[in-house]
């Protein structure tokens, strides 16, 4: 088999992990060298697929020859997909061909378990190796770590990537017994924390050289991964999204995890009998998303989000308006004279709205008009917020008229006469439309 | 109302707009002029205070200054192509100066201020999209030497500003960026700039690599996710033209509503019995001896 006819198919193997991204590394570029590569700063995305995500970066297996069974995955022992197997040098030629081209940030490396843990994982650290020493290669490398692999290979492959991940893939280790048997909870946070500690430890010695350039540190001391990160498959196993957050509270408060990945569990061309398949539920994804990312950056915390009455996030309406409605009598907020931990409670209003509103009210008081002007969505967030010229009380709005008057509008079911796989592809494809535009502009609702 | 020629750029408008704030010339009377002519110097029906020589003129005259954030601000929105910045800039600073204004630039909705950082927001995404979408193709020096060549067309004139980032990202390579308002190269050691060349001017390969990457964009789209608009207010139509992917990306659209009932109507597979592969043995041992309290 050819290098292109191993690519489809290791590309192809690669799709359904969703962690493209390419920031958070540490500072580093080619100057002064006779190689290629630079990180560091925010991470850029050379494409877009139709599919709406971002190609940043060569994702690939090594193999997808595997002999776990994990039944949502293409690639499990007992799907009867193509396999293929790429040599190490194929695809550090891969990388640096596409790399000079700028196509890509870098590598996210992944593969099928061959033989053991440790086989599979000397293989993946070979590639990196290969990159960085043979040719100096100083792009994004992402190494995906296998949890019962060897502490050494995982120190090893940590000085060669940019950014280690292993994947949950499912919150709770009943459903992971049935669907992943190989897998463990347990074993992956053990890894997750081996992994934190080193991340920790080199940032501190990384630390150190700065403040005493003296300090007896060796040159390539410190140099570790700058982060790891993980993903869970949605809509795969009975999980509630308060699995999935309690889950994810866990990981970022516990292992300190740059991102949680949330994957809408998507058709595979090869379906297991014990996993039958169902289209993406895309609109729980994005509400994951918003949730998460209200968590990270708003000040959230899950026991909030998600009351014991509601293990589900909203479908209709977005999580922190969905916390608004639940908590009126926090609100209406007065923009000009509320801290900023308030003002992020304001639906409508993002992070960095709020921290213009802040610094803006120190030249003028604000009024309508200028939030206007700072293109805040004006319509939601009226109903949560005193300025200068609006004040919601007189307008006596109730939760359910609110929520009436957020959610979509009800739609006609849909009476299909034909097969029934067609309207489940024009449903899920409505779905996807109508959350593209608020996709678009995640981390500001 | 005064004219006032500037080149355009940002050295250019600052030396102006120094005289124009100690001659008290208000914005409302001024108007700015572009041309690629040197200077505007020897325009007679121009200002007397505008002639004098520079270096007279600023030692006699004390310095206005302004915040730091301003300065970034102007030498950042110099390159953007509609010239309206200028007059902007000069309102701003009139204000913060002869207006006892200094704080304008927290007041995010001044109109000149909203403005100017709006410019700025765009000249920031057509660098990060020209770091993004610029696409080199290989092409034969003759001498055997590796040497890739790439068209961009920047919405503005950002290639100097981004030249700094290609250069550290692609230090062990021989490279041109070509664009219409002018051309860099890099050729292991150092930059130098070219003039702007028409897009029928810019030397043509086949770089047969494309192939690989075409075949990696098929393989890594999911059909069974389609967003389309997703994938447009991010990669909008205007680059298009200039990726080697975007030719297929109607093909894969077309044919995905297809792959996806494929998929759906794809006979599951039945479960094959585990392997007797030792680490596979081992992995089930742990498993069940950890029972099912993991954590």
């Amino acid at each position: 088999m050819n290098t292109l006819a191993k690519l489809e198919i290791l590309a192809d193997a690669a799709k359904y992990d969703a962690s493209c991204a390419s920031s958070g590394a540490a500072q580093k570029n080619s100057l002064g060298s006779k190689g290629i590569g630079s990180t560091g700063g925010v991470g850029i995305c050379h494409s877009y697929a139709p599919d709406g995500r971002c190609i940043s970066l060569l994702k690939v297996l090594l193999t997808n020859v595997c002999v776990y069974d994990c039944h949502y995955c293409i690639n499990r022992r007992s799907s009867n997909v193509r396999r293929a197997r790429f040599t190490p040098e194929e695809v550090v030629e891969l990388t640096l061909s596409f790399y000079k081209r700028n196509y890509i940030e870098g590598l996210f490396l992944s593969s099928g378990i061959v033989r053991s843990a440790d086989y599979t994982m000397e293989q993946l650290v070979r590639v990196a190796q290969l990159l960085r020493e043979t040719h100096d290669f100083r792009g994004y490398i992402h190494l995906k770590t296998i949890p019962e692999a060897s502490p050494e290979l995982i120190e090893q492959a940590g000085k060669f990537a940019d950014r280690l991940s292993i994947n949950v893939e499912l919150p709770r280790q009943e459903t992971l017994a049935k669907l992943a048997p190989e897998k463990n909870v347990g074993r992956t946070r053990d890894a997750m924390g081996n992994i934190n500690g080193k991340i920790t430890e080199a940032k501190a010695i990384r630390k150190e050289k700065r403040v005493r350039r003296r300090s007896g540190k060796k040159m390539n001391e410190g140099t570790f991964a700058t982060g790891q990160s993980t993903q869970m498959i949605i809509g795969a196993d009975g999980s509630s999204d308060a699995h999935f957050l309690h889950r994810a509270e866990d990981l970022y408060g516990n292992f300190k995890l740059r991102r949680v990945y949330y994957s809408a569990f998507s058709p595979i061309p090869e379906p297991s009998v014990i996993l039958p398949l169902k289209s993406p539920p895309l609109v729980r994804e994005h509400r994951l998303y918003q949730a998460d990312w209200l968590l990270r950056f708003y000040g959230y915390q899950v026991g909030e989000l998600m009351p014991d009455q509601h293990p589900n996030l909203d479908l209709d309406i977005d999580p922190k308006l969905s916390w608004a409605l639940r908590n009126r009598a926090e609100f209406p907020i007065d923009v000009n004279r509320s801290p900023i931990e308030r003002l992020y409670r304001i639906p409508g209003l993002g992070v960095r709205n709020a921290k213009r509103i802040v610094s803006l009210r120190r030249h003028h008081a604000l009024r309508l008009e200028d939030l206007i002007k700072l293109r805040v969505n004006v319509k939601k967030c009226l109903p949560f917020l005193i300025c200068m010229d609006h004040q919601p009380a007189r307008l006596e709005w109730s939760s359910e008229k609110l929520r009436a008057h957020f959610a979509p509008p009800p739609e006609q079911m849909e009476l299909s006469f034909g097969p029934p796989p067609k309207s489940v592809i024009s449903e899920q494809s409505l779905i996807s439309d109508r959350t593209t535009q608020q996709e678009a502009r995640t981390g500001e609702f | 109302m005064q004219g006032v020629t500037i080149d355009p750029s940002f050295s250019s408008w600052r030396e102006q707009a120094r005289r124009l704030l100690h001659a008290k010339i208000p914005p409302c009377d001024v108007e700015w002029r572009f041309s690629e002519e040197e200077s505007g110097l020897f325009n007679f029906s121009e200002l007397s205070v505008l002639q004098e020589e520079p270096a007279q003129y600023e030692a006699s005259q004390p310095q206005y200054t302004v915040p730091k954030a301003f300065l970034h601000l102007a030498e950042s929105v110099a390159s953007h192509r509609s010239d309206t910045q200028w007059a902007l800039l000069y309102d701003v600073i009139w204000r913060m100066t002869h207006g006892g204004d200094r704080a304008l630039l927290i007041n995010h909705t001044d109109d000149a201020v909203l403005r100017l950082h709006k410019m700025q927001k765009e000249i920031r995404r057509d660098m990060h999209k020209m770091r993004a979408f610029v696409r080199f193709k290989q092409l034969d020096d003759g001498n055997g030497e590796e040497y890739y060549v790439s068209w961009f067309e920047p919405e503005h004139r950002i290639l100097r500003l981004n030249v700094p980032f290609f250069r550290k990202r692609f230090t062990g390579m021989r490279w041109s960026i070509l664009t219409p308002d002018e051309c860099a190269h890099w050729d292991g050691e150092t930059i130098e700039f070219s003039e702007g060349l028409q897009k029928e001017e810019v030397p043509q390969s086949d770089d047969a690599f494309e192939a690989y990457w075409l075949a990696y964009y098929r393989s890594t789209f999911n059909p069974a996710r389609l967003k389309i608009k997703m994938m447009q207010s991010e990669m909008p139509k205007k680059y298009w033209k200039n990726l080697p992917e975007a030719e297929i990306i109607q093909e894969l659209i077309q044919g995905s509503s297809e792959q996806v009932l494929e998929m759906m109507e794809r006979q599951a597979s039945a479960v094959k019995p585990r392997p007797k592969v030792g680490y596979l043995e081992e992995l089930h041992r742990l498993n069940n001896s950890a029972g099912d309290a993991p954590e």
